[in-house]
């Protein structure tokens, strides 16, 4: 990939975006005790890490990452995260939201998914790990609340998100103070959209789960997404189940990540499809973003990524 | 492969800039069905007869409730010719705080204007932080032009009052551009509304402007972040591996460059530029790289390496304008963190000199600086710090102003080569 334009020191926009990346995953690892990276196995944290272990090539990725294990997981995708722990060299710490409703810390909710339920398991292995700074592949291209985010998100003690009391960040000189309790989320992906993370994934020949390509599954059809059936996710009566060719724009809880119709089976053909898509990816597979206009705003107010 | 291009908006209460936004994002074709959609329900639900474009940029409840923007948003769109990041800087509340912060990254600012109101304290204010924060261009949108009937000797006034106003603050490259972000006029496609207007749309402007930044031809300044020294932790052919790693802040890098290593004034010479793996020849501006050098010495984060040609010298003090964002005032006598490139020292601020009279222009004798403020101070730094002139090098004479108790950030930095006085 040619890394010039116009003029042999304009970078483009996609190396720009990688460049400032690893600025800010090198600026936290410079200025912190105890940073950690939030690796779920999707592709934004696919791509997060990928960065990281550009910024210390050739040396191991510095720091710990932390999966935040729903239980509903994708096979594929709890597969491809050991696989990815074992061929960088990792240290994975797990919070599972399944050990919070086996001593019944945390309840499950009546329609089953789990997405909201990871808040607690999420502020507690940051405690636990006594992360000062946590990595997080969220961008601001993905919510309406998440554009007002900053890179560098100062949080409390309960791990909440003040919309109105946030730093002005200027230049590229980020401010990573904080007292004791608190702690700051860090998003190096902040400016990058779905569009750039797909071209990226292109670009360096970055490996993600199988299940963003699309192939043959059982799906059912709920609130106007195609859920797969599973473990987790099992149609109603009135739900009739059939074979489609499909893929996933992301991945999450399974029980409320839907899939989408595709025949894009390589990374060129799921570039040209991201491209020209009139939807957005949230609003196209997640089911807990399509509540209300404000439930990615509230969820980060409690402490959510 | 495209190039990036930042802007930032801003203006008065009022007039349209959400609408421009929300113009550019929809007729750029960047605002998806599904946001759309919720769009045009929240219109319907308030009664409204068109969808109204203002609430894509709407992100949080209680700027939803009042009706009002509170903070920046980021927004993405792009073109064939460019990717574009929008840093979209509220009129409402903390406007200067605001429009300080989406101008320091900003390469144009864009300024609306409501045709029938003219320049107004606001706009004043926006053109005076495009010209302190060395924002390299600006253009001027003169909304509403749909509200007083296209009329050219409406716009060429406005625009005669804008260029005036630009030279006195010594603004050198200010465009103005008659539109309606309600209708469409020349934001996206020129209009046939205003066939005495023969300039590009805003659009075309953003697509075409050309990326000069003077940075890259200065001589090479690259702070270093971290030192990389992988030992054991890496494949065997790694174990003596030693670099440096950074983001190249002005100017480029060669191997077989030679540089010097401040503070220490230590010469050597770059013998390997590494990508992750990739060894470069030469890295520019803005290249996030890892530099070896001939030398062993000892160098640590918050060190700067500039060419050997560089004629960067170490300050213990120094002259500055401080934009102030903080709640607290700034009072002379004031022990402060100041964060410049990867390095923080403490400082004294030795004297408030002044505040600027943003509607005049005039530096008037003040003895501290509350929120919103723009003043001229004097710092004196534990530590030298290889700080350059603002007006030269955006990215080396920038710093943050910190406070070392509350970790708040209280004030963005622009320091000057020569003192000033009032």
């Amino acid at each position: 990939m040619t890394t010039t334009i116009d003029e042999r020191t304009e970078l483009s926009h996609l190396r720009w975006l990688e460049a400032e990346a690893i600025h800010i995953i090198r600026e936290v690892v410079g200025e912190f005790d105890r940073p950690g990276l939030l690796f779920s196995g999707g592709k934004d944290s696919v791509v997060m890490l990928h960065l990281a272990t550009k910024a210390f090539w050739p040396g191991r990725v510095p720091f710990p990452v932390l999966h935040v294990d729903t239980g509903h997981n994708f096979p594929e995708v709890l597969d491809f995260r050991d696989e990815s722990v074992a061929r960088l060299g990792l240290d994975l710490r797990v919070s599972a939201v399944e050990d919070y409703l086996a001593d019944g810390r945390l309840k499950e909710r009546a329609d089953g998914t789990r997405n909201q339920l990871q808040t607690q398991p999420l502020l507690d292995g940051i405690e636990l790990n006594k992360f000062d700074a946590v990595f997080g592949g969220g961008r601001r291209d993905e919510d309406k609340a998440r554009a007002k985010e900053r890179v560098y998100s100062l949080r409390d003690a309960f791990g909440q998100w003040n919309p109105r009391n946030q730093r002005p960040e200027l230049w590229d000189l980020y401010n990573g103070r904080h007292r004791p309790g608190e702690h700051v989320r860090v998003f190096p992906l902040s400016n990058w959209t779905e569009l750039d993370i797909w071209r990226y994934i292109e670009a360096e020949n970055i490996a993600i789960p199988s299940l963003y390509y699309a192939h043959e599954r059982e799906v059912f059809e709920r609130d106007g997404m195609l859920v797969a059936v599973g473990p987790y996710s099992q149609p109603t009566e009135s739900e009739t189940v059939r074979t489609e060719r499909v893929r996933y724009r992301t991945v999450g809880d399974m029980s409320c990540t839907g899939a989408v119709a595709s025949d894009a089976d390589t990374i060129e053909k799921v570039v040209a499809e991201v491209a020209v898509s009139r939807i957005t990816e949230r609003g196209a597979t997640r089911a807990d973003d399509r509540f209300s206009e404000a439930a990615m705003e509230d969820r980060k107010k409690q402490g959510y990524f | 492969m495209t190039s990036l291009l930042r802007l930032a908006t801003a203006g008065s209460v009022d007039d349209g800039k959400s609408t421009l936004v929300g113009r550019l994002l929809f007729d750029s074709k960047s605002i998806l069905a599904d946001q759309f959609d919720a769009v045009e329900r929240v219109s319907r639900d308030r009664g409204l007869e068109t969808t109204d474009l203002a609430l894509v940029t709407d992100g949080l409840r209680s700027e939803r409730e009042q009706g009002i923007t509170i903070d920046v948003a980021y927004r993405y769109f792009a073109t064939e010719k460019r990717t574009f990041i929008l840093a979209d800087c509220p009129g409402h509340v903390q406007y200067t705080r605001n429009t300080v912060t989406g101008s320091s990254t900003a390469d144009v600012l864009v300024v609306l204007v409501d045709i029938r109101n003219g320049i107004q304290e606001q706009t004043r204010r926006h053109l005076a932080v495009a010209s302190l924060l060395r924002v390299p261009h600006v253009f001027v949108t003169v909304n509403k032009i749909d509200l007083l009937d296209y009329d050219e000797a409406a716009y060429n006034n406005v625009a005669r009052e804008i260029h005036a106003v630009a030279d006195t603050l010594g603004l050198e490259d200010v465009t103005t551009i008659p539109v309606s972000a309600l209708r469409g006029d020349n934001v996206v496609e020129r209009s046939s509304a205003t066939p005495w207007y023969d300039g590009p749309s805003l659009l075309e402007l953003l697509e075409t402007l050309p990326l000069d930044r003077a940075e890259s031809r200065l001589p090479l300044h690259f702070p270093v972040q971290l030192v990389i020294r992988p030992q054991s932790s890496a494949a065997p052919e790694f174990h003596d591996y030693r670099a440096y790693a950074g983001r190249i802040s002005a100017g480029s890098a060669r191997v077989g460059d030679d540089v010097v290593v401040l503070p220490s004034g230590h010469r050597s010479t770059i013998v390997g530029i590494d990508l992750a793996g990739e060894g470069l020849t030469e890295a520019h501006i803005a290249q996030s790289v890892s530099i070896r050098l001939a030398d062993d010495i000892d160098i640590s984060r918050g060190d700067v390496i500039v060419a050997a040609e560089s004629a960067l010298a170490l300050r213990d003090s120094a002259t500055a304008t401080l934009a102030w964002l903080a709640d607290t005032p700034l009072a002379t006598g004031s022990r402060v963190l100041v964060k410049h490139g990867t390095k923080s020292v403490l400082a004294i601020v030795t004297e408030v000199i002044g505040k600027l009279d943003l509607d005049t222009g005039d530096l008037v004798p003040a003895n501290t600086l509350t929120l919103n403020d723009i003043g001229e101070v004097a710092l004196r730094f534990a530590e030298p710090l290889p700080l350059e002139d603002y007006s030269s090098s955006r990215a080396n004479g920038a710093f943050l102003l910190i406070d070392g108790q509350e970790g708040t950030t209280l004030a963005a930095g622009m320091a000057h080569a020569v003192p000033v006085t009032v």
